[in-house]
């Protein structure tokens, strides 16, 4: 679960690394009322969780497809902003007046970057924050790494850009440095990496400090990922975190009901949600027009990979589980129909855990209950298979057949071809 | 000889709920020797005729136990493993989906530099055909004895390999699940390691997904290692970064994470990589033919 940069700032600071002073505000005379606190010089960046937001350009919900082909279609539409400018997401204020108006410009409107998509995102909140004059920028996270068995310190003193340009680029400006979980945290871990940053005395000291309590709230929130991009030295000399991501393991929900109250669903794909709501958890809505069911993960990206391999394009991601009740199946077939971009189902089941007869039963009572229009393919190998394929039988529905998972692949692709 | 589980198997089910009792009956179904079951609060009693025990410590000194297969919800399972490595269990299989992963961290801290092996969690488990050793959650009737190895991060995806071997007349050795987390107890390089060393395997099977950097370095292991024809599909090319696909560890989060990347990283090992995941029984068919193998 991904957290707001304001969130993740409150929990980075509830636990000692330094942060900027602010706050958020979700009206713009709220916004104005934290510039004044902060003695008006301020930044207000808009609050959703996609990045490029300065980048970004802000628009309303009818303009954002067009806005976001603009920003895609042409690197230069997205090139030509620098930070701190007065167009985007992220904008400098030097009054309370100043404050009040960008944050006006911002809340209520739909943020489009590069990395929102299409639809953009709504605006909700704004963090307003002390402006900070930067010296130099670095990158900093930690993150659990299965190749480390633990976490894993990942640092560059070329801050302010994509980690991943850096790595592809200069891999050299790069310090990884491993917290052994046997021991937990041990001050080598921070002077290490300070060294490797390039930081001497005092703030040396400081950055360790960070770098110790970022490694504390990694722990004390089950954070998968915890980001600062940028991490500044200011000129004033302070060591501080400008930028927060903070990512916690859903996993882990569990022990953490006050995080994860902090979840925003207005982030989240409505289908998404709607899949959610429905007790259909893993579901990923993607860009295609083949609907797919599938049991177990594995299969389920494989059989995404099939339709592609077939020319075919998967409308989403989706692993059933084991499923004990057909209803399950209906409310799949439900969330997927809901996609206008469906052109055709593929349904393919290897049973082990699951049941075939449950799913032909499910997939019987949803063209029943639901009205299905599209074409359904159907592949179904495993347990109980003969009790499925009567019970298919008997009903009479107008599925395709397919033997195996390449043959399921190539009739989906055909019948959504000739539906579209 | 075989990989992991076998004839000498003396297998404990560690939760006995819903799930762990019903794949309790079809690994006995299967021809597994489980000497016991694990209940907290139901030692004395029986499931299924088999005696349950308060502790894993009790069962293994009752009843010479050798292997834990482990069904405990994810709130406790990280309780379940250490308790079945303190008791001396040597090979721990944990099916468990859905635990925290730095409950994991600590585990792997704690196993670290004993001889203890743990497969999983979020895993099938381990199958030996031959000698009809099922610890794991797979349907049995799909295996044939033989001589493929297969290691896989997702469980259904065995059974679709198992199924297209089993169809293009190629029966298993021993299958491994290793499982779909980020920090998983027995990773696909040292499970790859295994079946490279184990005489009754004659080629292997590696499917891999997306996310983590786990393929690469059986990739290296292969190239250094690894003179058996190897296979390789990675599930998730077309899948978006970013977004976590089902499995926990199948999340592109850097270049190495890529389908293309590992692909890339197998290809130069020496593995024959295939894209389409249709194919992978008919792949290793053509290798082992033109290797004079099959």
């Amino acid at each position: 679960m991904k957290l707001h940069e304001y969130q993740a700032r409150d929990l980075l600071a509830a636990n000692g690394v330094a942060v900027t002073s602010g706050r958020v505000a979700r009206t713009a005379a709220e916004a104005g009322k934290v510039a004044g606190e902060l003695g008006g010089k301020v930044v207000v960046k808009a609050q959703i969780h996609a990045g490029g937001r300065g980048k970004g350009r802000l628009v309303e919900a009818s303009e954002t497809a067009a806005m976001y082909e603009k920003l895609t279609s042409d690197p230069a539409n997205n090139a030509g902003q620098v930070k701190g400018d007065r167009v985007g997401g992220v904008r400098l204020a030097d009054t309370v007046a100043e404050a009040e108006a960008a944050a006006g410009a911002i809340l209520g409107k739909h943020l489009v970057s590069i990395q929102t998509g299409p639809e953009g995102k709504l605006v909700k909140t704004v963090l307003v924050a002390e402006q900070t004059d930067i010296v130099k920028e670095y990158y900093l996270s930690v993150l659990v790494d299965g190749s480390v068995n633990g976490h894993l310190f990942i640092a560059s003193a070329e801050g302010g850009q994509e980690i991943e340009h850096v790595a592809a680029t200069n891999p050299d400006a790069i310090a990884r440095v491993a917290v052994n979980s046997a021991s937990g945290w041990e001050g080598y871990v921070g002077r290490t990496l300070a060294q490797r940053l390039g930081f001497t005395g005092d703030q040396a000291a400081q950055f360790a400090t960070l770098a110790e309590a970022l490694y504390k709230t990694a722990c004390a929130t089950d954070a998968s990922l915890v980001e600062i991009n940028p991490l500044a030295l200011t000129a004033d000399g302070r060591v501080v975190a400008v930028d927060a991501k903070l990512t916690i393991d859903d996993n882990a929900l569990y022990r953490h009901k006050d995080l994860a109250d902090l979840r925003d669903k207005d982030e989240e794909d409505p289908l998404e949600v709607m899949a959610q709501e429905m007790g259909v958890s893993n579901f990923i809505k993607l860009d295609g027009n083949i609907g797919c069911i599938v049991n177990g993960a594995g299969l389920a990206m494989a059989t995404m990979d099939a339709i592609k391999f077939a020319g075919g394009e998967p409308a989403n991601f989706l692993d059933i589980g084991t499923v004990n009740d057909p209803q399950r199946v209906v409310s799949a077939l439900q969330v997927i129909i809901k996609d206008p971009s469906v052109k055709a189902i593929l349904v393919n089941i290897f049973g082990g855990m699951a049941r075939v007869d449950i799913i032909a039963q499910g997939v019987i009572d949803g063209f029943k209950q639901l009205g299905i229009e599209v074409p359904v393919v159907m592949r179904l190998v495993g347990t109980n298979l003969a009790e499925g394929e009567q019970l298919l039988a008997a009903s009479g529905i107008p599925a395709i057949r397919a033997t195996d998972f390449g043959d399921a692949a190539a009739k989906a692709v055909e019948a959504a071809n000739r539906a579209a | 000889m075989a990989v992991l589980v076998d004839q000498n198997t003396r297998l404990i089910v560690q939760g006995i709920g819903t799930e762990g009792a019903n794949h309790m009956r079809r690994s006995i179904a299967y021809g597994t020797n489980v000497v016991g079951a694990i209940h907290p609060r139901r030692g004395g009693e029986q499931q299924d005729g088999v005696p349950i025990f308060t502790t894993v410590d009790q069962a293994v000194r009752e009843t010479g136990a050798n292997v834990s297969i482990i069904f405990v919800p994810a709130p406790g399972a990280a309780d379940a493993i250490l308790e079945a490595a303190s008791a001396g269990i040597p090979l721990i299989v944990c099916i468990t989906e859905g635990i925290p992963v730095l409950d994991m961290v600590k585990v792997k801290a704690a196993l670290a530099g004993t001889s203890t092996i743990l497969i999983g969690p979020n895993c099938p488990g381990v199958i030996t055909p031959r000698t009809l050793t099922r610890v794991g959650i797979m349907p049995g009737d799909i295996f044939t004895p033989g001589k493929v190895g297969v290691v896989s991060r997702s469980g259904t995806l065995v059974y679709e390999v198992v199924a297209q071997l089993t169809a293009a007349g190629l029966g298993q050795s021993t299958c491994i699940g290793v499982g779909g987390d980020p920090i998983i107890g027995t990773r696909q390089v040292e499970a790859v390691r295994m079946l490279n060393e184990d005489p009754d395997t004659e080629a292997i099977v590696l499917v891999g997904e997306i996310g983590g950097s786990a393929e690469q370095d059986a990739a290296a292991y292969i190239r250094d290692h690894v003179k058996k024809p190897v296979v390789a599909f990675i599930a998730g090319a077309t899948a978006p970064p970013g977004r976590r696909m089902g499995h926990a560890g199948a999340i592109i989060s850097g270049e190495a994470g890529k389908a293309e990347n590992k692909k890339e990283a197998l290809r130069a090992a020496g593995a024959a990589v295939t894209d389409n995941p249709a194919e992978i029984g008919s792949t290793m068919l053509r290798v082992l033919k033109e290797r004079g193998l099959a």
